[in-house]
C-alpha cells in the first residue's frame, strides 16, 4: 500500500464509486457549460495559473498533530479567485493529473475525489464566501476573514462527504461514528491551515490585482479595497 | 491607468504567480511532512504500518479501512508518488513537471472555453 493524499481505489465498493463517478461527470459537464461566462482573455490564463498553484500547494503537507498532517484542498481558494464553475474545473484537473501521472488517488476513486473536493468543496466554499461578500468588500480584514472561514468550512464539509461515501459503500471495519469523529476532528485542524493559506493567497492577489478576484468583481468602485490601484480596471463591471 | 500599462502589469503578475507555484512545488515540497494526511490517518486507524515504504516491504498489521486500498492502475507511472523514476530526492523535479502539466492542460482548456475578444470586468451576471 502506498500512502497518498486522496482516496485510493477500494475504500468504497464499486457501485458507490460508480454512482459518485456519475455525479462527478454530470457536475463537471454543467461546470464546463457555465464556466464560459467567467472566462475571457484575462481570466482564462488566471484560471490556468490558479490550477497550477493548487497543484503545487497540495504537495505541501503541513503537520497538524504528532504523526498526522494535512494539505490544502483548495475549494474556497479557487471559488473566490475564479468563481465556482471555473474553480470546480481547476480542482478536477488537479485531481486528474495527480491520479493519472502521480498515482495519487485511485482511478475508480476519481469520481469520489472530484465530488468531495471539486464539487462539494468548491461550492460550499463559494456559498460561505458569497454569504460574507459584504464583509469581504468592506475591508482587507473582512476579505481575509471571509477567505479563512470559507476555507475552513469547505475542508470540514468535504471530509463529511467522505464519511457519507464510507457509510454507503465502505466495509464498516471501522465504525461510522469513529470515522465521522476522526474525519471532522482532523479536518477542523487541517481547515485552520487551509484557512491561513487561502487568506494569504487571496490577500496577496487582492493587494496587487483586486480585479482578478472573482468574489470582488462587480463591486461599485467606491467599495473597492482602499489604497490599491485596481479600482479603475474593475470599474467597468456591470 | 492606460490599457497597455495594464496589459504589461497583467503579464508580470501572471509570470510572478507561475514562479511562486514553481518555487512551492520545486523547493518547498522538500519540507513537506511525510506523516499520513487526515484521510490516511483515519483509514489507517486500527492498523500499524510495519516495514518500509522505500523497500516496498510496507505492510499493515491489524484491521483498518486502508487494507481495502488497492494500488492505483497508474502506480507504475514514472512519476508515481511524486518521484521521478522512483528516485530519492526528486520530489521537487516531479513537482515542477506537475506544475508545467497542470498549467498547460488547464490554461489550454480555459483558453479554448473563453469568450473571445473580451476582458475582465465585462463578464456576465454577478453570480
Amino acid at each position: 500500500m502506498v500512502l497518498a493524499m486522496h482516496m485510493s481505489d477500494g475504500l468504497v465498493n464499486a457501485p458507490t464509486a460508480a454512482a459518485f463517478g456519475l455525479i462527478a461527470v454530470i457536475g463537471l459537464a454543467l461546470a464546463v457549460s457555465r464556466a464560459r461566462a467567467d472566462l475571457d482573455d484575462r481570466t482564462a490564463p488566471m484560471a490556468g495559473l490558479v490550477t497550477a498553484f493548487v497543484f503545487a500547494v497540495q504537495m505541501i503537507n503541513f503537520p497538524i498533530l504528532p504523526g498526522a498532517s494535512g494539505h490544502l484542498l483548495g475549494g474556497a481558494l479557487v471559488a473566490i479567485l475564479v468563481g465556482p464553475w471555473v474553480g470546480s474545473l481547476c480542482i478536477a484537473i488537479v485531481l486528474a493529473v495527480q491520479a493519472l501521472l502521480f498515482a495519487d488517488g485511485g482511478l475508480t476513486a476519481l469520481g469520489t475525489n472530484v465530488v468531495n473536493m471539486a464539487l462539494v468543496g468548491v461550492f460550499v466554499g463559494y456559498g460561505v464566501a458569497v454569504a460574507m461578500r459584504g464583509l469581504a468588500r468592506r475591508s482587507r480584514a473582512g476579505l481575509l476573514a471571509t477567505a479563512f472561514v470559507a476555507a475552513l468550512v469547505n475542508t470540514v464539509v468535504a471530509a463529511m462527504v467522505f464519511v457519507l461515501q464510507y457509510a454507503i459503500g465502505g466495509d464498516g471495519v471501522t465504525s461510522i461514528v469513529t470515522v465521522f469523529g476522526l474525519m471532522v476532528g482532523l479536518h477542523l485542524l487541517i481547515g485552520i491551515g487551509e484557512g491561513v493559506i487561502t487568506a494569504a493567497t487571496v490577500g496577496a492577489v487582492a493587494s496587487v490585482r483586486p480585479d482578478l478576484v472573482h468574489l470582488l468583481r462587480g463591486a461599485p468602485p467606491s467599495l473597492e479595497l482602499r489604497g490599491t490601484g485596481g479600482a479603475a480596471t474593475a470599474g467597468s463591471a456591470t | 491607468m492606460t490599457a497597455p500599462a495594464s496589459g504589461r502589469r497583467t503579464t508580470g503578475f501572471f509570470v510572478g504567480f507561475l514562479l511562486v507555484a514553481l518555487v512551492i512545488a520545486g523547493g518547498l515540497s522538500y519540507l513537506a511532512s511525510s506523516a499520513p494526511d487526515g484521510l490516511d490517518s483515519v483509514t489507517l486507524q486500527g492498523c500499524e504500518v510495519t516495514g518500509s515504504e522505500v523497500t516496498g516491504t510496507e505492510e499493515l498489521t491489524g484491521t483498518c479501512i486502508a487494507q481495502n486500498a488497492r494500488d492505483s492502475a497508474t502506480a507504475g507511472s514514472p512519476l508515481a508518488d511524486y518521484a521521478v523514476g522512483g528516485g530519492d530526492g526528486t520530489v521537487g523535479f516531479a513537482g515542477i513537471i506537475g506544475v508545467a502539466v497542470t498549467v498547460v492542460v488547464a490554461g489550454g482548456l480555459f483558453w479554448l472555453l473563453r469568450r473571445r475578444g473580451t476582458t475582465a470586468g465585462t463578464a456576465g451576471p454577478d453570480s
